[in-house]
């Protein structure tokens, strides 16, 4: 199988994939135990109100002309009116979602920088001090609930210190950056603790590997076989795993987004939770799903073009 | 004999103290949890109250230690009906491989599209918030990684001379499959389970926090916090306590799991 048909054999799999997260979204909200009308307009509501509003959600028609209208309005990106805002869902979405993207960028970055340079001293002293020290720490940071660490760096370092604001995005790049700090650290966490742990394994195995050994018998110097060799094996790593992290990350950007009032789509979801705002429950489960999926496709083609094993 | 693994005693060690805390609160607690004292508001830790109170003058420690009990129940909980119900799948999907087995790989695929936490909020959305409701937002998209597991095992499994000798007597496949190839296969699954708790611990408590979890006023670790965090900069102590409880208990689970798996030699 040559690479470029690999190729399209990995982008055309996206289709049935998100053809799929479509049915579970749609029997998520349409299935489940429950009237979401009921739930909208409370026990008390006249009779014409119910029926007005399902005809506008189209609940009146049958289960599968509800699927068909569905799917059509997702392509199109119409997800209707959030009924907390007022405003389309999908406006709503476009003006959050910048915001979490930035927040999961900058905890990826901080991730990676903190992960790295500790996995390569607890690999190379692996079973010593520094390498039970570092994973001690790391193990303690996997336990700590996201909301729990951001309230303790909030207090730290927004109330008691000043360092950072308590909460909000600010404006303009730069001030954004500044707001995002400690929520980026507080969502970086265990990510880079899991991060750690599998680069930490990872280089050991390139270590103990026959290659590095070969190249070392041929008389490249220690620290270029480092570099080269374990370097590249765990950039694949890495790169595979933040992959593979995507949708705990956005989870994660849910609560962090809560305890520092950010305003990006895990604040909406929670808040549309409150507020039973179902068009946007349901339009940011979807997207979540489909943002999820597209990573996915990008990590595989990144690990292609990294490591020419794959697709030959 | 083997030497035990440092991971598993200090973690046993610590579910232990959690067991016991969530089994007779009462014999540790100082207080009753849920009194309140009107002469002692957001006071500070000290001799008479450990951990200090909260806003109703209710002593933190006493409420930090019922909360084990509800922490403990979400850990059992949101860990044991996935793990019966992917058990069962993954034994059938392994050993009957085929058609089922590509439709559950797509479903696999699927599941692990959605964010786990989103998912799980977005149905407890639906049907309200509460820890039933948890569970079953849990146990919806949870069985999948059991189910996972178990296949993985069963295919190994079923190749073994044991199974041989079942098919060649004569017995039935829910036998096989039950009464012997289960035992053989569970273990891989009951060690994850271990680590799974801590992570259930973190996910419950978050809910709690968030409201869709735990509701006020069960003392739970994550509403513990909740309630506490709008006095957090004047009273930290109101939050502080019941977190290091979390990140405890969630060491006590995954140092466990991860004691149990190399005393196994379980591949990770």
């Amino acid at each position: 199988m040559s690479r470029g048909t690999w190729l399209v054999g990995r982008l055309l799999q996206i289709i049935p994939t998100l053809l799929l997260i479509g049915v579970v979204v749609f029997v998520l909200v349409h299935l489940l135990p429950g009237d979401i009308v009921t739930s909208m307009l409370g026990d008390h509501a006249t009779k014409q109100a119910v029926a007005n509003l399902r005809r506008s959600l189209g609940l009146d028609r049958t289960l599968a002309e509800q699927f068909v209208l569905f799917v059509r309005n997702a392509l199109r990106g119409s997800f209707g009116d959030s009924l907390a805002h007022g405003i389309p869902v999908a406006r709503l979405i476009a003006q959050r979602l910048p915001v979490t993207a930035m927040l999961t960028a900058m905890a990826v970055v901080i991730a990676v920088v903190l992960a790295v340079p500790l996995a390569f001293v607890a690999a190379l002293r692996a079973e010593r001090a520094p390498d039970i020290a570092i994973r001690v720490a790391f193990q303690v940071g996997l336990s700590s609930p996201i909301f729990y660490v951001g309230l303790v760096l909030l207090s730290v370092f927004a109330a008691w210190l000043r360092w950072f604001p308590v909460g909000g995005y600010g404006s303009g790049f730069l001030d954004h950056i500044y707001h995002l700090i400690l929520p980026a650290f507080a969502l970086a966490l265990s990510l880079s603790a899991i991060l750690m742990r599998n680069l930490r394994a990872a280089i050991l195995g390139v270590i103990r590997a026959e290659y590095v050994d070969f190249a070392r018998a041929k008389g490249i110097a220690a620290r270029l076989v480092l570099f080269r060799h374990v370097l590249r094996n765990a950039l694949i790593a890495t790169v595979t795993l933040l992959g593979l992290s995507i949708g705990s990350l956005l989870g994660g950007a849910v609560v962090t987004e809560t305890v520092f009032a950010v305003p990006g789509v895990g604040r909406l979801m929670v808040d549309s939770i409150f507020a039973r705002d179902y068009p946007v429950i349901e339009a940011l489960t979807l997207i979540l799903a489909v943002v999820v999926s597209i990573t996915f496709l990008a990590t595989d083609i990144l690990q292609m073009v990294l490591d020419p094993r794959i697709g030959r | 004999m083997r030497r035990l693994p440092v991971s598993l005693l200090v973690g046993g060690t610590l579910l232990l103290v959690f067991v016991a805390c969530a089994l007779v609160p009462g014999w540790f607690a100082p207080y009753n949890p849920d009194a309140f004292n009107y002469t002692a508001l957001l006071a500070r830790p000290s001799g008479a109250h450990l951990f200090g109170t909260d806003q109703f003058g209710r002593d933190i420690l006493s409420r930090t230690i019922w909360a084990a009990a509800v922490d403990l129940q979400i850990a059992i909980f949101a860990v044991i009906f996935p793990l019966l119900i992917g058990s069962v799948i993954g034994l059938f999907v392994g050993w009957y491989e085929g058609w089922l087995d590509i439709v559950f790989g797509r479903l696999v695929d699927l599941v692990v599209t959605f964010p786990f936490l989103v998912i799980v909020i977005a149905i407890v959305a639906i049907l309200g918030p509460g820890l039933v409701n948890m569970y079953i937002a849990i146990a919806t998209v949870g069985w999948v990684f059991y189910a996972r597991l178990m296949r993985g095992e069963v295919l190994v499994q079923k190749h073994a001379d044991y199974v041989a000798a079942a098919r060649g007597l004569g017995y039935s496949t829910p036998r096989i499959l039950f009464r012997h190839i289960l035992p053989n296969a569970i273990r891989p699954v009951l060690v994850y389970s271990v680590t799974d708790m801590a992570l259930e611990i973190l996910l419950g408590s978050s809910l709690g926090y968030l409201g869709l979890g735990a509701q006020p006023p069960t003392a739970e670790w994550g509403v513990l916090i909740a309630d506490g965090k709008n006095f957090f900069t004047q009273a930290p102590w109101t939050s502080l306590f019941p977190g290091i409880a979390i990140v405890l208990a969630g060491l006590a689970f995954s140092l466990t799991g991860d004691g149990l798996a190399s005393l196994f030699e379980l591949r990770r």
